[in-house]
């Protein structure tokens, strides 16, 4: 009984970390900014990783692999968002502008 | 295999450098990936360090000095296709007289692949059987291995050594842009050293070994070099420093052989370095895998020092 709530909760984690995997995937090729394809890039390595990282720590129980899996997450967890920060800022240092929306009248027209 | 065909054909067909450089890492990634396939855990360990990390790295700082496109053949390449294709299908001939991928009744299996397999677990006594064939049993080419990264190293700070440029003192590095990398750089550095240390002692247990741990001692240096500019990396490990380590990982393993020829043995018979014979090997494994890892790391480093060495200073104005 307890190895199928274990099992369940595992397998949704490992789906919805697909799920934000395939999210990120598609927001890296359709968005129209370099800083908004960041933001995809980001979805896949930190958010996708760690939930599918957290469902297999679940399948293998209380053993060695769960610390080692535990540990990679961490890492992940550290190193993913660092990563898509010093690709930002290393665009914005290098003068690349983020695509703004043309300012709106004070009625919200649009001009 | 597909993602490997594809990302090679994108490789060649690109004109822009960047995108080839980052698609080649890529390439590497997924051959590691499918190494853990083929269940060659050490060598997909190694084949992503190296080819998915440091490789990708160190073409990175050569872009920095290069064009960021390729330039446009001048010719036509028809007849170079042609003949590479041919080659090609002269190669797949003569793979079909071989025996299919797993076979157990195939020539490989029955020489001296079961001879180690038996026979580790009594004369060398640890788990790895890839690091006991590695470092022991065929430990002739290993040591021939590391001579070559050697010789690879020495001939990099050769070639283009010579030319580093020394650094002039009035580049700024200002501290506001590069907040979050510095603090997430110096949490990592630790752990990444320790991780190094891990798989270079657990090569015995499980995958790792000297060659993996270099690599990763070497990603720990880069990785501070890059954060916090290049001439900080030198004041904490300086080129003689570097140099030094290159030559003693090949001079202890081979100074382990000479050891051995004291005792009356066979150059590189581990058994007389202890008191009993499966004790000596396990020494004379530890301390081969250490020479292995030290000039591998050096290698790493100081090849990466050179190549951005090249690279002219950015002041902050010119950004």
């Amino acid at each position: 009984m307890i190895q199928l709530i274990i099992d369940s909760f595992s397998w949704a984690l490992l789906m919805g970390g697909a799920f934000f995997v395939l999210i990120g995937a598609t927001g890296l090729i359709r968005l129209p900014d370099f800083y908004t394809r960041m933001h995809g890039a980001g979805i896949t390595d930190t958010l996708g990783a760690d939930l599918i990282l957290l469902g297999l720590m679940l399948q293998a129980g209380f053993t060695l692999v769960t610390v080692k899996l535990f540990l990679i997450g961490a890492f992940l967890l550290i190193t993913s968002p660092s990563s898509s920060h010093a690709i930002a800022n290393a665009a914005f240092t290098a003068g690349l502008n983020p695509q703004v929306a043309p300012d709106d009248g004070p009625d919200g027209d649009g001009s | 295999m597909l993602f490997l065909g594809l990302t090679a054909f994108a490789i060649l067909r690109l004109r822009a450098l960047f995108a080839v450089v980052m698609l080649s890492s890529v390439y590497s990634l997924v051959s590691a990936a499918l190494l853990v396939h083929l269940d060659a855990v050490d060598v997909a360990f190694t084949e992503a360090a190296v080819g998915a990390g440091i490789s990708t790295v160190l073409m990175l700082a050569t872009l920095a000095l290069t064009t960021r496109h390729e330039k446009e053949p001048t010719h036509t390449s028809l007849l170079p296709l042609v003949v590479v294709f041919l080659t090609g299908i002269a190669l797949v001939y003569g793979t079909l007289d071989m025996p299919r991928f797993g076979d157990p009744s195939a020539p490989i299996h029955h020489h001296v692949a079961p001879k180690y397999i038996n026979d580790t677990g009594s004369e060398i006594g640890m788990p790895n059987i890839v690091t006991a064939i590695l470092a022991s049993y065929r430990g002739f080419d290993t040591l021939g291995e590391v001579t070559v990264i050697f010789t690879a190293g020495i001939g990099v700070l050769l070639l283009i050594g010579a030319f580093i440029r020394e650094p002039d003192g009035n580049t700024i590095q200002t501290m506001e842009h590069h907040l979050v990398l510095r603090l997430v750089t110096k949490l990592l550095i630790g752990p990444i050293l320790l991780f190094a240390l891990y798989v270079q002692f657990h090569g015995d247990y499980g995958p790792g070994g000297g060659f993996q741990a270099g690599v990763i001692f070497a990603a720990a240096f880069i990785i501070y070099a890059l954060v916090f500019g290049l001439e900080t990396a030198r004041r904490v490990v300086p080129g003689r420093v570097i140099r030094i380590m290159l030559a003693a990982g090949v001079l202890l393993y081979g100074g382990v052989g000479v050891i051995s020829l004291f005792f009356g043995q066979n150059y590189l018979n581990y058994s007389v370095l202890g008191s009993t014979a499966v004790a000596g090997q396990h020494l004379g494994i530890l301390l081969v895998e250490f020479g292995v890892g030290m000039t591998v790391a050096a290698v790493m480093v100081s090849t990466y020092y050179v190549f951005s060495g090249q690279i002219p200073p950015i002041s902050d104005e010119e950004w």
